[in-house]
């Protein structure tokens, strides 16, 4: 185990990051130089319209896509690829259907080389904190999706990351699960100080959790813009702050 | 099930009233489920000794019970199902072991799966009875020419629902375990192998009954042992009973093989019926 100097631990830095694809024989500049600084501990959000780049930035975060040109540095060392860093939370709970509850939600830190007993220890714990107690020996297919999801998130705390990848994380959900599932999120990321990146396409969850938002866009010509969240925790949907808020990121889409 | 524990007075009723009401449900359930088989055995029997069938052809069952019980007490019947056991069963298992890791190894490896696919399809295009002429030719007339020829029927429904079945995991989970940090050993052991379990099940299901048959006809074909031979040679002899009691463990071998199968199954995918 390296040694981190604890006031760094989490911290992100991303450097002239460019990536594209080839489709249909065009050349698709998906990143374009994109530059960030997050701390260790924020929790940043990642909006922008459908094919902007913001779960292609994520991926290349969480190590799943090479960059074509510059870097990604955590707590000041550059990486590549996958990592102990980092935990990715997908869209879908991607769950073992063979696996119970608790060895799904202690696959993550089994592949790790952690003894099964003690793997599952650990589980039981972020099961709990999840919200989750009780269904333990349950089967994925027994769960309802807000309940898959909760096993999700419970199986990336588990490894204990510096931080948190949050691919959508709560898009499958239906809306009443949703703002309960925030409310989760929200205190999860408050208990566990980990460093969360969110891609979201949802604005209202985007000022819920975070707190600064990267607006990606679609088009070159409009610069990624960084809009600072300056608004007291826990948040309240009603205030007249976050409803400010939520106006004036509605209307960088052109919303109203 | 949960729902009609709830709904059911359990606690209301006499233990001995709740019982034969489970009896009851029992006797309904099984006559449901096993009526229209002992209708029809009633109805063969019934017709055979009133006259309506040609009883020669289709002798009464109790005849076909009768020549069963002394093929077996005899021993007779006791050989013949040995040496069909054997034939099929180490076809199988010869099947089964070359079947299942060729197909583990072919479905993960795109380019060796691309290059051998078109022969396999080939191959198994192939009706393995229209080949047994020549293993026969290659391996004589004896034992070996009859596994040979089951072997290479049963091979091709596991080797490809393996592929298939590995082919089909669902690359999200394959994504998930490699963001853990997983080595391909790892994701092979605990996510692709356990993933294609119920498609190689299948494979497994199919190979059985396909062995069953090709057996027989190998048996039908130059043998003089064997459950197959018994049903061609009771024939020529006119010994009907005797051919419908080897025709009869012929079809229990089969049911016996599906069951083994279906258990297994059960207890390794537990996973997918729980609801």
């Amino acid at each position: 185990m390296r040694v981190v100097d604890t006031a760094r631990r989490g911290e992100v830095t991303i450097r002239d990051l460019s990536k594209s694809f080839t489709l249909n024989g065009r050349r698709l500049d998906v990143l374009r130089g994109i530059d960030l600084d997050i701390h260790g501990g924020e929790a940043i959000a990642i909006v922008g319209p459908s094919g902007c780049g913001k779960t292609t930035l994520l991926r290349v975060l969480a190590g799943l896509e090479e960059p074509d040109r510059g870097d990604v540095l955590i707590d000041g060392a550059p990486v590549h690829g996958i990592g102990n860093q980092r935990a990715v939370i997908f869209q879908e709970p991607r769950l073992l259907p063979w696996l119970t509850v608790t060895q799904n939600v202690a696959f993550g830190l089994e592949v790790r080389g952690t003894p099964a007993a003690q793997a599952a220890d650990r589980a039981r714990h972020y099961i709990r904190l999840v919200g989750l107690a009780g269904f333990e020996e349950a089967f994925p297919r027994q769960l309802s999706g807000g309940m898959a999801q909760r096993v999700g998130i419970a199986r990336a705390l588990t490894v204990q990351p510096e931080i948190l990848l949050l691919d959508e994380p709560l898009g499958a959900l239906d809306a009443m699960t949703k703002l309960t599932m925030q409310e989760e999120l929200a205190r999860i990321w408050r208990e566990e100080g980990v460093t969360m990146i969110l891609v979201t396409h949802d604005l209202e969850e985007a000022i819920f959790l975070a707190d600064r938002v990267l607006v990606m866009s679609k088009d070159s010509t409009t610069p990624t813009r960084l809009i600072e969240l300056d608004l007291p925790r826990p948040r309240d949907r009603s205030t007249p702050g976050f409803v400010a808020l939520r106006r004036r990121l509605m209307a960088e889409f052109g919303l109203h | 099930m949960t729902l009609q524990m709830l709904d059911s007075p359990a606690l209301a009723t006499p233990p001995s009233r709740a019982f034969l009401a489970r009896a009851g449900q029992g006797a309904r359930k099984a006559a449901a489920r096993y009526g229209l088989l002992l209708g029809f055995l009633i109805l063969w029997q019934v017709g055979s000794t009133q006259g309506w069938l040609n009883a020669t052809v289709f002798p009464p069952l109790h005849l076909i019970f009768a020549a069963l019980w002394d093929g077996l007490a005899s021993g007779a019947l006791i050989d013949d199902i040995a040496i069909s056991l054997q034939r099929s069963g180490l076809a199988f298992a010869a099947a089964v072991g070359l079947g299942i890791p060729l197909g583990l190894f072919m479905g993960q490896i795109r380019a060796v799966e691309q290059a051998l696919d078109p022969i396999l399809q080939f191959f198994r295009q192939t009706s393995a009875l229209a080949l047994y002429p020549v293993f026969i030719l290659l391996l004589g007339l004896g034992e070996a020419s009859k596994v040979f020829v089951i072997f290479w029927a049963t091979l091709f429904p596991i080797l490809l629902a393996t592929i298939g079945g590995v082919k089909e995991v669902d690359r999200k989970l394959i994504e998930m375990a490699r963001t853990y940090g997983a080595p391909r050993r790892t994701v092979f052991l605990r996510v692709v192998l356990p993933a294609s379990i119920p498609s190689v099940f299948v494979g497994l299901r199919l190979s059985a009954t396909t062995a069953l048959l090709l057996l027989i006809a190998a048996e039908m074909i130059g043998a003089n042992r064997g459950l197959g031979f018994q049903v061609m040679n009771a024939q020529y002899n006119f010994q009907i009973p005797l051919m419908f009691a080897a025709i009869f463990l012929l079809a229990l071998l089969g049911l016996a093989a599906n069951f083994t199968l279906v258990t297994l199954q059960r207890r390794l995918c537990r996973w997918a019926e729980a609801t």
